[in-house]
């Protein structure tokens, strides 16, 4: 009797082992803590100079995204990810991640359809559902006059 | 003349022979269990060329040229080459080799390629209509990368059951019936199978009922057992899909092939210490392991009959973006050894 797609289905999800959730879960939280005591750390240190502390926040972020561009370049970055998962996407580093590596990796199409065309590849639909969700939720503060 | 036994398997009854056959590889590949038998190994991702693009199609020539030169044949003796790969539109091998001169076919068949292109190369030899064909393919870890996934760079976590694309290369040049080189002896064009499978990180459990349906259409068209062969080596299912593959050969087939079975994706790389997931795929796996370790051991006699079934998920990067399963495809090759003097 063949096996039908449905009990395919059942065979393959027994077969695949499944991500170490737990593990994941633990390199997340401590890479991920780890990039947000630097990014503190940095503020700190910023805090120090003559200046607003939204500036020293811009700065912090601006560092957070050198950094990353750099470690991307250098092809650390993907190494660390690699064990950090979210730890690593979730912070400012992932958003620089993933505009670094398409400029890098679409080059070789050129500097306008490649790396101009590709650069949000990743990041594209981030900023497209970004600003979205941020217009209707600005509704919403307006209608409730959340503000 | 070929000879069509049972439904589907043509025996080539000249038994063409592999004359010649070479694989060459990049670095993972040279860190791994078969470096040593490796025909060349590139010490660098873009073999000294400006993109991946090119590197992969500078890894196919090599190994087309390193296997015409073991066979002592100059590419004015080729009268057909069998190529393909899998970039879009088959650059990686075409590219490779547009200024050889010989004249080209064609082959998509995606990570089952070597067994196709061998398929069709040695049924033009036994038919007569070629003297000399040869039969290559080539992956690229990252040209595949980059046209069905993300950038290299991008820093992503990779599942379990994902396998790796090998930076390879590999080539056979078919002649007419020599003494002591392998052959080969009967062939198996395969048929799509499609069991639901939509999960492009898991390629091995979408190839495995196809590999199984093709091992068991053999089987069942030459009236053979597993234990007559020395070696059913399937190409590129890795870990999840070889695991896959006997159950379901047991299941619906009622064949146990866990004896003689193998894998190219699990030979390729040290399943152990080197970070390759399920294992080794792309075409160029299958290729580059058939025609170093394998072909090595058919003409020194360590094997004598190898049933190699290499297997192919047809999907495309558009495919997975709209959710379509995954239809796939594998074709069988009986090498054998060929009589010994």
């Amino acid at each position: 009797m063949a096996t039908t797609g449905k009990e395919y289905g059942k065979m393959a999800k027994k077969a695949s082992p499944d991500s170490p959730l737990i593990p994941d879960c633990i390199k997340a939280f401590l890479i991920g803590g780890a990039v947000c005591c630097i990014g503190q750390a940095f503020t700190e240190l910023y805090s120090l100079l003559p200046i607003e502390k939204d500036t020293a926040k811009t700065l912090t972020s601006m560092t957070l995204i050198a950094i990353t561009a750099v470690l991307t370049g250098l092809a650390v970055f993907p190494k660390i990810a690699k064990h950090a998962g979210a730890g690593t996407i979730v912070p400012i580093t992932g958003f620089a991640n993933a505009m670094v590596s398409p400029a890098m990796e679409f080059q070789s199409e050129g500097r306008i359809l490649g790396t101009g065309s590709k650069l949000f590849t990743i990041a594209g639909p981030v900023i497209a559902y970004g600003c979205s969700a941020a217009f209707v939720y600005g509704i919403i503060a307006y209608i409730f006059k959340l503000y | 003349m070929p000879e069509r036994i049972g439904k589907n398997t043509l025996l080539l009854t000249s038994n063409p022979s592999v004359i010649g056959f070479a694989g060459v590889g990049g670095i993972t590949e040279g860190e791994g269990p078969l470096s040593e038998e490796f025909d060349y190994l590139f010490d660098d991702d873009e073999a000294g060329q400006s993109s991946f693009e090119k590197a992969e199609s500078l890894i196919h020539k090599e190994a087309v040229e390193r296997a015409l030169s073991k066979a002592g044949k100059s590419k004015s003796d080729v009268d057909y080459i069998f190529a393909g790969d899998l970039l879009n539109q088959c650059t990686g091998s075409t590219f490779g080799i547009r200024n050889m001169n010989i004249p080209y076919v064609g082959v998509y068949g995606a990570c089952s390629t070597m067994a196709l292109t061998l398929s069709l190369a040695s049924i033009f030899v036994d038919s007569g209509a070629a003297n000399c064909a040869v039969a290559s393919t080539s992956s690229h870890f990252c040209s595949a990368e980059r046209q069905f996934r993300l950038p290299l760079e991008y820093g992503g976590q990779r599942t379990p059951t994902a396998q790796h694309t090998a930076t390879a290369a590999g080539a056979s040049v078919i002649s007419s019936h020599v003494k002591n080189t392998p052959c080969v002896s009967a062939v198996l064009i395969g048929k799509i199978r499609d069991l639901g499978i939509k999960d492009a990180n898991n390629m091995g459990a979408a190839m495995a009922p196809a590999a199984a349906q093709t091992i068991s259409d053999f089987l069942s068209d030459t009236n053979t057992k597993p234990e007559d062969y020395d070696l059913i080596l399937t190409g590129d299912l890795g870990k999840v899909g070889s695991a896959l593959l006997k159950e379901l050969t047991e299941k619906d087939f009622g064949v146990d092939i866990s004896s003689v079975h193998n894998d190219c994706g699990l030979l390729i790389y040290d399943m152990e210490n080197q970070d390759v997931h399920a294992g080794g795929s792309g075409c160029g796996c299958s290729a580059s392991v058939v025609n170093t370790h394998v072909m090595n051991n058919l003409k020194n006699g360590k094997l004598g009959k190898v049933l190699f079934v290499a297997t192919g998920a047809l999907l495309s990067a558009t495919s997975t973006l709209q959710g379509e399963t995954i239809p796939s495809i594998a074709h069988a090759v009986l090498l054998t050894g060929g009589e010994r003097e």
